[in-house]
């Protein structure tokens, strides 16, 4: 049990802006009206916070563990934990290591991270490294829009089927929810070629098209009464241009719930590396306009990193362009997966426009509650660089500071030296936790009234934003304090939720003859056990349920 | 007076001791010295169970004793004077920014590793990867001078993108692998695959060595007009390049495709 006493309290969901209040944990680990013993922390002229929420991150699973292995030179210059009595050891650096990336979420105040893309082939590895991801809770959500079964279902019209092999999927992996990358994009990609519009026929299909994938993928994922709309990753990411094809998509989403992943990289304008601008302008303006949808930044940092993606055939593209080192992973007929080490700099226009567009997303967006902090890490950046972006958002004069070593040419291609706005701290409270908790559909995170779960972070004021949000003086989570004067005291495990979707008993003998001839792996080894979820918190979904 | 360190005790384990370099040590008491840790395998243990320490707050040191075992030392040293009087271990002046290290012994693999500048001298023999760049990086060392009087193993100057390599003895294979830039000198040539992957720098090499396929003629009897200047920068460290004769100057590696320079002495 804990009382938080006499802080400054910023909690979104229940529209405390700034008011001094006590907050009481039960011992259960959950806020609650008042409680008559046990530890007081005295938070007069802090402030405090819901714990931050990751809406699109990669942490685990046989993506991020082959950037760790391709990038031995990160490791040799990065930060190195060395066990203590409370901590296991690990590195930092762009692809941190498993028990790291627990400490170093937490160690900024963040308590719940999506894994925001993961193959049913390597969702069993996917839980494993997650049940190594100390303090915070966890979620996956699953690659469905390359997923060949899936797409032959589509492709012979049979919506109700493709929407059980979802379900079933879903269930099989464990997961979250669903995630789309490239919708058919990737499928192509086994062909040689990509899906960039989304109106023509996929290859290796004779009819079926990106936009019905999107389409239908949405819709699916509302019928099941998924917790989290479909999770998008657009096609065409990263082109100059692109800003069509995002808005097409958008179109054909209308009607259905859905997130927008790293939408940063899908809002360019122009026709090619010379003419690339931001478009996002034109592309926030859309979700002003529609405020059921919510998006990530993905915003980009300039700084070295390794971007790692599903989006195989994009990975091909950066590292023709970029002479880098390059991996691909081909995962059967799910999805496909790209490696390639990355250094953003501000003397080159094209990432200085990614830098730009990334925030400008973030400040034209005029709803917190529809746009979130995010990098897509690590491929924008690393995630414990988000104080960095929270200072950027938070002033005029750091941004102003920034834009003046962006090349000469940047001009007239960005908008973002004639934004005013500057985030307060419920708008950054909301961006990092309270909004994305919604978007995912966690009504007990990012959020601190009473029966909620206790996952929040103190901050000593400072006048440095980036200082401040970088050292939180508490966190909390689930009642326990983790991080006290810098330090980590405690290093509980997380939870990990999971839904159960609806799906029809025959999917199963459905599938097995599908299966049998496609995969290298046996049916009947092929789904995920649940003794294999490490804290499983299981959510039914009730079909239409989707609110 | 320096800091002169006696090993007293042969580690069973590679020692990791980036401690030893002058930088590290020069503001420190002799006690301070003795305290400062070295990794025994995964143990943390003070300098002093392994080395007997006379003098201090210096930035000549001297070290003593066979350290074959001894990793890493004058790792990312910047200034001062470093000598081992016996071998030295692996990754020795690795990161080096500035100072001197002298070896009279042999060393282990990968001296000089990703270094900036400063010089590495060694009496005796190196090991392989000299001046190289670890895995994963994208450049090998960027400047500064390594001299090896005897041989080298494999991979000498991988990547290297600056600097200069002299290998009085004979190198392995793989000299100048995926080279970028700097200058390798072979006064004794080296084994095959010479300049593989090369995409710029420059290799020479007083004896012949075997050519690769894919490195193309581009003109014989060449005296290189840099030729003097290098032979000038060179000839306080005692190395002598002769500046009168002709080279076989070949250009690659065409597979790449690079603009390295392989130049061969030719034949009196």
């Amino acid at each position: 049990m804990l009382r938080i006493t006499g802080g400054k309290v910023y909690d979104p969901a229940n529209n405390i802006d700034g008011q001094v209040k006590d907050l009481h944990v039960d011992a259960a680990g959950c806020f609650c009206e008042a409680v008559s013993e046990g530890r007081t922390i005295d938070a007069t002229g802090m402030i405090v916070m819901p714990g931050g929420v990751d809406v699109h991150t990669h942490v685990a699973g046989g993506a991020i563990n082959f950037a760790r292995a391709m990038t031995p030179e990160d490791h040799r210059r990065t930060q190195a934990f060395i066990r203590t009595k409370t901590r296991r050891s690990g590195l930092g650096g762009m692809a941190p290591t498993t028990f790291a990336t627990g400490y170093l979420y937490a160690g900024m105040g963040w308590t719940t991270v999506n894994e925001a893309a993961v193959p049913v082939l390597s969702a069993r590895h996917t839980h494993e490294e997650l049940a190594d991801i100390p303090i915070v809770d966890k979620s996956t959500l699953t690659l469905m829009a390359n997923n060949e079964i899936m797409l032959d279902q589509m492709e012979a019209g049979e919506y109700e089927r493709a929407k059980d092999v979802v379900a079933w999927y879903l269930w099989a992996a464990k997961s979250y929810g669903v995630k789309a990358v490239n919708p058919g994009g990737v499928a192509a990609w086994k062909w040689g070629g990509d899906a960039r519009q989304l109106n023509a026929p996929i290859e290796g299909y004779s009819k079926l098209t990106p936009g019905t994938i999107v389409t239908q993928l949405a819709r699916i994922c509302d019928e099941l009464g998924l917790p989290h709309p479909m999770h998008l990753h657009c096609n065409n990411l990263g082109a100059p241009g692109n800003i069509s094809t995002t808005l097409d998509t958008l179109r054909h989403l209308e009607g259905s719930r859905a997130h927008i992943a790293h939408s940063q990289y899908h809002a360019y304008g122009g026709d090619g590396w010379e003419t690339i601008c931001s478009a996002a302008a034109e592309l926030a303006e859309y979700f002003n306009t529609h405020p059921t949808i919510t998006t990530d930044a993905g915003a980009v940092l300039f700084g070295d990193t390794v971007t790692i993606t599903a989006d195989g055939p994009w990975q091909h593209l950066l590292h023709k362009l970029t002479g880098r080192k390059w991996g691909n992973l081909d995962i059967e007929n799910e999805t496909g997966c790209g490696i390639v080490p990355y250094t953003y700099r501000p003397s080159n226009l094209v990432n200085a426009v990614q830098w730009a567009c990334g925030l400008e997303l973030l400040l034209l967006i005029q709803n917190p509650w529809q746009v979130f902090l995010s990098t897509d890490h690590p491929n924008g950046g690393c995630f414990w660089r988000y104080p960095e972006i929270i200072k950027l958002l938070m002033s005029r004069d750091f941004r102003d500071e920034c834009l003046k070593k962006l090349p000469s040419k940047i001009k007239n291609r960005i908008t973002l030296p004639e934004i005013d706005r500057e985030y307060t701290l419920l708008d950054v409270a909301t961006s990092m936790s309270a909004g994305p908790a919604r978007a995912l559909g966690l009504a007990n995170k990012g959020n601190l009234a009473a029966g909620c779960d206790a996952d929040l972070v103190i901050y000593e004021q400072e006048d440095d934003p980036a200082e401040m949000f970088s050292h939180p003086r508490y966190v909390i989570k689930g009642g326990e304090v983790i991080i006290e004067d810098g330090e980590i005291r405690e290093t509980p495990e997380g939870r990990e939720y999971i839904v159960r979707p609806h799906y029809d008993p025959g999917t199963d003998d459905f599938m097995r003859p599908l299966f049998e001839d496609c995969y290298t792996m046996a049916f009947d080894n092929y789904p995920v056990e649940m003794e294999r979820v490490r804290g499983a918190i299981i959510r039914d979904c009730q079909t239409g349920e989707a609110s | 007076m320096g800091i002169k360190l006696t090993l007293t005790r042969q580690p069973t384990v590679p020692l990791e001791a980036e401690v030893l370099a002058p930088n590290a040590l020069a503001d420190c008491s002799t006690d301070q010295i003795a305290a400062r840790t070295v990794y025994h395998g995964k143990r943390q243990l003070p300098l002093a169970d392994f080395f007997e320490i006379e003098g201090e707050r210096s930035d000549e040191l001297e070290i003593h004793g066979d350290l074959k075992k001894v990793r890493w030392v004058g790792r990312a040293m910047s200034r001062g004077r470093l000598t081992i009087h016996g071998n030295v271990g692996m990754h020795l002046g690795a990161y080096m920014t500035g100072g001197q290290i002298e070896v009279l012994g042999n060393a282990g693999d990968w001296i000089g590793a990703e270094m900036k500048g400063g010089q590495i001298h060694v009496q005796g023999n190196a090991g392989g990867q000299v001046g190289a760049a670890y895995r994963g990086s994208l450049a090998g060392m960027k400047g500064g001078l390594i001299h090896v009087t005897g041989s080298a193993g494999l991979e000498v100057g991988m990547r290297m993108r600056r600097g200069i390599i002299v290998i009085g003895g004979a190198a392995k294979d793989f000299t100048g692998l995926q080279m970028k830039g700097g200058t390798i000198v072979l006064m004794e040539g080296a084994e095959i695959r010479t300049g593989a992957w090369m995409n710029r720098g420059t290799i020479i090499s007083l004896k012949a060595v075997q050519v690769m396929p894919t490195f193309a003629l581009a003109t014989k009897n060449f005296v290189p007009p840099f030729l003097p200047l290098l032979a000038k920068a060179l000839a306080p460290q005692g190395i002598t390049i002769p500046t009168d004769c002709g080279f076989d100057f070949y250009s690659g590696d065409l597979s790449v495709p690079g603009r390295g320079e392989l130049l061969i002495r030719q034949a009196d």
